[in-house]
């Protein structure tokens, strides 16, 4: 990859507003996200946390504003972005094994009509390695626990080998185990300079897991670093009314998930 | 009631067409076979991508494109004829290329519109796609018999084209040898390109069907998948349609794959399922016509049902069979 784009910032919002059937869902968001930090994106639910995400990857409409990736237009720098949606969001009956979704992580670095090559194959299987997932790679995805897919779609992500991380609640009905073995690989990421932004729910393990917190609630209310946004009027801001104390938004939080 | 069945004779059922029958029955099951082996491996597509239905409206919504390239062309046949210019060759081509493009066109304004009623309102893709092929069936039919001392189309014609008249088509000949009916030359070329667009687009339809979203973000256009496949889907239709009618074609872009469906989780293996299907499907189908005397593509059609049946009790993972055993170990 080219040496001197590293150095420039991953991610930059401007003004970005995305709308679905005439209703704002994002309005007027600004964020610069430095390299090499574990983001965290907290909101309410409806806050449009997952939108933010699909709009970065071009997947929603976008009604004003612009996103750059790595400093250059978004299109042309859509390859060194890895997104990891919401587990729901495909068919787990669909008749592919866990190799071959892992696999579909390389197509991006192929051409049109090329096939996975050797090498690619070995990609993937050191992505399912790091998931711990190899005993699985010949099972129909359906055949996993939930845990499991999710760390399927994260082997596939790692399998892009990209520079920017997007993930869209990855640790949603995951086990402690799991939720551990993932963050433990989200440092690894981190370490190797890679940026990471994690839509996420539980607001007191968010205090432990991100360096940087991104409260959304249609507006941006903040983003910095977790121990300046993870204050009282701060997270009441994001959450509204409904906040009175922090442990009740957690329980409520958690409640509304399970 | 019983004298509707005709009775089971070995000789007539199962020996005749394979021996003095063979010239007639022979073409018949090879176009039965490439027709449901095509539509079935497409079908596979369609299945996965939740869009078994708008084969079926391609399949309907054809007619007004096919009458439309109809009055354009026996517009230019008059004036050919006018201008006494070579009739023969004007013949070939306006049975041919026109009548296809105009399917064509008319298979991507189904897919068009559909997407565009499904995303510029509320209602939901289901109801758009019954909305969109109703209106251009209609539009086909009131074409037609608007201008029917002009147009030498019969609706029906096109809806229950009988596969019997297969081996009466005109025949290819090189150098004097007849080699096949020129709709079997046809479709097999269609099935060819299937079978060689699948293995070259292999990866771009796997990915775009499984995680569009995926797909966009690593930088392969799912639109051009999506339409591609709709205009390949039109001309699979089309060819088949001509010659056997409508009936064969929709039930084949859905049996084979659902049945594949059911006894594998390998899409690679359920291609060759599916194409499996398409052959006993074909074969069970013209001797049960034989037997009972009675439609082919619909007894093709019929077996292809049976086969269903038949995975549907013994699916390995989902089978009636299983599902039972598994109640009575509980109970």
């Amino acid at each position: 990859m080219d040496p001197t784009s590293t150095k420039t910032v991953p991610l930059e919002i401007h003004d970005l507003t995305v709308a679905y059937h005439n209703k704002p869902v994002l309005y007027g968001i600004d964020a610069v996200i430095p390299e090499g930090k574990l983001v965290g994106i907290i909101g309410p639910n409806g806050a449009g946390k997952s939108t933010l995400i699909k709009a970065i990857m071009g997947l929603v409409p976008i009604e004003a504003g612009w996103v750059k990736l790595f400093g250059s237009d978004r299109k042309s720098k859509l390859k060194r972005v890895a997104y990891v949606p919401q587990r729901e969001s495909v068919d787990w009956d669909f008749p592919v094994n866990v190799l071959d979704v892992v696999l579909m992580g390389r197509y991006g670095k192929l051409g049109l009509i090329r096939r996975p090559s050797k090498e690619d194959r070995a990609i993937a299987w050191s992505c399912l390695e790091k998931v711990n997932l190899t005993p699985y790679a010949d099972r129909q995805i359906s055949n996993l626990s939930g845990g499991q897919q999710q760390r399927v779609f994260l082997a596939r992500a790692l399998a892009q080998e990209s520079d920017l991380y997007l993930m869209d609640e990855p640790f949603a009905g995951v086990d402690a185990a799991t939720e551990a073995s993932i963050i433990e690989l989200l440092h690894t990421l981190r370490a190797e300079g890679k940026t990471i932004m994690v839509v996420h729910h539980d607001l007191p393990t968010a205090r432990n897991y991100f360096d940087m917190l991104m409260l959304l609630n249609m507006r941006l209310v903040g983003l910095g670093p977790t121990s300046e946004m993870f204050t009282y009027e701060k997270l009441q801001k994001t959450y509204g009314g409904r906040l009175t104390i922090l442990s009740e938004v957690a329980d409520a939080v958690r409640q509304t998930h399970s | 009631m019983m004298n509707l069945i005709l009775p089971w004779d070995w000789q007539r059922v199962v020996i005749e067409p394979w021996t003095s029958g063979a010239e007639i029955y022979g073409w018949i099951l090879l176009m039965g076979f490439l027709i449901s082996a095509t539509c079935g491996l497409i079908g596979n597509y369609l299945i996965l991508r939740r869009m078994a239905l708008i084969g079926d409206a391609i399949s309907h919504s054809v007619l007004p494109g096919m009458a439309v390239a109809f009055l354009v062309t026996s517009g230019w046949k008059n004036a050919g004829d006018q201008l006494g210019a070579t009739a023969n060759l004007q013949e070939g081509l306006l049975h041919g290329w026109p009548i296809l493009l105009g399917a064509i066109l008319a298979g991507m304004v189904t897919s068009l519109l559909i997407e565009l009623i499904h995303h510029r309102s509320r209602i939901k893709q289901d109801a758009a796609i019954g909305i969109t092929f109703s209106t251009l069936f209609a539009l086909g039919v009131v074409l037609i018999s608007l201008f029917a001392d002009k147009v030498d189309l019969d609706a029906d014609c096109i809806l229950h084209g009988e596969i019997a008249f297969i081996p009466l088509e005109p025949f290819l000949s090189v150098g004097g040898w007849a080699v096949a009916p020129l709709p079997v030359i046809q479709m097999l070329g269609v099935a060819s390109l299937t079978v060689l667009g699948i293995g070259l687009f292999y990866k771009e339809l796997l990915i775009s069907s499984f995680d569009p979203g995926l797909a966009k973000a690593t930088g392969i256009r799912v639109r051009w998948i999506h339409y591609g496949l709709m205009v390949w889907l039109s001309i699979v239709v089309v060819s088949a349609f001509e010659s056997v009618g409508a009936i064969l074609v929709i039930a084949m872009l859905i049996l084979p794959g659902a049945t594949a469906s059911l006894l594998s989780q390998s899409l690679r293996t359920m291609l060759g399922i599916s194409v499996v299907h398409a052959l006993l499907s074909s074969l069970g189908g013209l001797h049960l016509a034989i037997w009972l005397d009675t439609s082919i593509a619909g007894s093709m059609v019929v077996a292809g049902s049976g086969l269903f049946m038949i995975a549907w009790f013994l699916s390995p993972t989902q089978g009636l069979l299983k599902q039972r055993g598994k109640a009575g170990a509980v109970g």
